[in-house]
């Protein structure tokens, strides 16, 4: 089966910093896999090289087998099938709920009004903020415009989701209703790369754990291998830290 | 020389001094306050007394040439006024527009054309240009621009364009550059993401600055008058002028000035308040 994401030697320079320094790994269809690695190591980048927010400076990255990093290849297509959420929310300040949920449905995909909004609430009420929906989003508590965030991706059907520290901008009492909801997404089978420092969450939920460090992937392998008894002694000493910071 | 320091001058001279170093920083502020306003009364009274009221009143605000101007100044010159205004507001906007999104283009001969013409038409007065759009296009290219606004009204939005390129391009970059991330990871084009997602916040912003521009635009549409007109087309500061010649008395000027305080002074009440609720919105 082909996999969803394949990263072949991917190298991301900015001017003269190289920020990934060869990166290979697969996400399979279906699989959950957590990325942890500490600041500045180059998750949200690898994120962005995925959905080619960034342009790779080399190497290979193929989505359901398509290679994206073909110039050829239309992004805003390749985007389409890939959902993101930030760590920011990015919400369209300007927009209600229901606005953000259906505008890209109704711009890029040509859907109805009608129809959008019917997705679009689908997905709000999936994460639970249906009620909201006629609001704009400065209206909203951190987790209820990060779970606005999550629906307003889903409502596109991507294929898979990425999501880049979707809860590290959230009070602590607003992470676990963020976390609720991308654990019932994996529950349903979408393919998720999530690059977070919730070692519970991925201990529970990852397939596969990545650990990353100064733009290389130093560890990968089963949560309860990885994220408990890591052969690599930087991942131990991140491990630590991490949860000496909780 | 000892003399003088008993003398009675002296003496009242050392006790205020003495008197003023002993106040304390609060007394000091408001005595000042209270002999400055003290010394600009009498200034004002002496300059109104000193001024010849009834010559003055005779040459620039005679009252049967003020009720002379009414109805038509407001009818035909502030209206002309007006629409000079909008019309090279309009146009403004849209080459604004379009050069600011130049600007901001990923391919450089675009940024570069658009920065050259907005240095170029900054660079010389407006007035310069309503002339040679006005004088020297007819005579140089042999075409007639049409309509009876179109000259003056085109080499305004061709100036108003290159400010408010400025001003546009200012806005778009205010906008979070997350929401343009955001909008292209849902698959919208550059395009379609600028349009839905990036402008309309970037409006917003331009409120007040463009509110401002409009101000500075209607003023600046007096330098129109340099260009012939007809009867028709006149504009506040020609009606004015052309008042003075008429009537050989300052009063049409005046009047005209008044009108254009009368058109600016809410919209300049209007942006102040604007500017106030944007930084508290902040
Ligand atoms: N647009 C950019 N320009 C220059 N340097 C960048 C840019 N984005 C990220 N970096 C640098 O790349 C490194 C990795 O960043 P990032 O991928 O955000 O790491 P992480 O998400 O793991 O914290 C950091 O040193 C960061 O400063
Ligand atoms: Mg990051």
């Amino acid at each position: 089966m082909t996999s969803a994401i394949e990263i072949r030697g991917l190298h991301k320079y900015f001017g003269d910093l190289e920020v990934l320094r060869g990166i290979d790994f697969q996400v399979a269809m279906g699989e959950v896999v957590c990325v942890l690695g500490p600041s500045g190591s180059g998750k949200s980048t690898l994120l962005r090289c995925v959905n080619r927010l960034e342009e790779p400076t080399s190497g290979t990255i193929l989505i359901e087998g398509e290679d994206i990093t073909d110039p050829d290849t239309d992004a805003d297509a390749v985007r389409r099938r890939i959902g993101i959420v930030f760590q920011r929310f990015n919400l369209f300040n300007h927009l209600t709920v229901m606005e953000n949920v259906t505008i890209a449905q109704r711009k890029v995909l040509g859907r109805s009004k009608g129809e959008a909004e019917r997705i679009g609430l689908e997905n709000l009420e999936k994460v639970g903020v249906e009620e909201k929906a006629g609001d704009f989003p400065r209206r909203l508590s951190g987790g209820q415009q990060q779970r606005v965030a999550i629906a307003r991706a889903l409502s596109m059907e991507p294929d898979m989701m990425l999501f880049d520290e979707a809860t590290s901008a959230l009070d602590p009492e607003l992470v676990g209703e963020v976390l609720g909801v991308m654990r019932t997404l994996a529950e349903e089978g979408m393919t998720m790369l999530v690059v977070t420092h919730e070692i519970g969450f991925a201990k529970g939920v990852a397939d596969r754990v990545v650990f990353m460090d100064e733009g290389v992937v130093v560890e990968e392998g089963p949560p309860g291998k990885v994220l408990v008894d890591p052969d690599q002694e930087r991942t131990r000493t991140f491990l630590r830290m991490v949860l000496e910071g909780e | 020389m000892e003399g003088t320091r008993g003398s009675p001058p002296f003496v009242m001279l050392s006790l205020v001094l003495n008197w003023w170093r002993e106040l304390s920083k609060r007394r000091r502020v408001r005595i000042w306050r209270g002999v400055s306003y003290v010394l600009f009364v009498v200034l004002a009274v002496a300059f109104l007394l000193a001024i010849d009221w009834a010559r003055v009143i005779d040459t620039m605000f005679r009252p049967e040439i003020v009720a002379d101007q009414f109805p038509d100044i407001l009818l035909i010159a502030a209206k002309n006024t007006i629409i000079y205004t909008i019309l090279g507001f309009i146009g403004g906007l849209v080459l604004g527009l379009v050069f600011a999104l130049m600007r901001l283009s990923q391919s450089a001969p675009f940024r570069w054309a658009a920065a050259t013409y907005i240095d170029v038409v900054r660079g010389i007065p407006l007035l310069v240009w309503i002339l040679l759009i006005g004088l020297g296009v007819p005579i140089a290219l042999g075409i007639r621009i049409p309509t009876t606004f179109g000259p003056g009204a085109l080499a305004l939005s061709l100036v108003m364009g290159a400010y408010m390129a400025e001003t546009i391009r200012a806005g778009i970059e205010a906008v979070d550059r997350g929401q343009m991330e955001a909008a292209r990871s849902l698959g919208m084009s550059y395009s379609k993401a600028m349009i839905w997602i990036i402008l309309p916040q970037a409006f917003r912003l331009m409120i007040p600055p463009l509110t401002n521009e409009f101000i500075l635009l209607l003023k600046d549409t007096s330098l129109v008058s340099a260009i012939g007109v007809t009867v028709t087309t006149k504009e506040l500061t020609r009606w004015g002028r052309d008042g003075v010649i008429h009537s050989a008395n300052a009063t049409p000027l005046v009047v005209a000035g008044l009108v254009y305080l009368l058109l600016t002074i809410p919209m300049t009440r209007f942006v102040s308040r604007l500017e106030k609720k944007v930084a508290k919105s902040k």
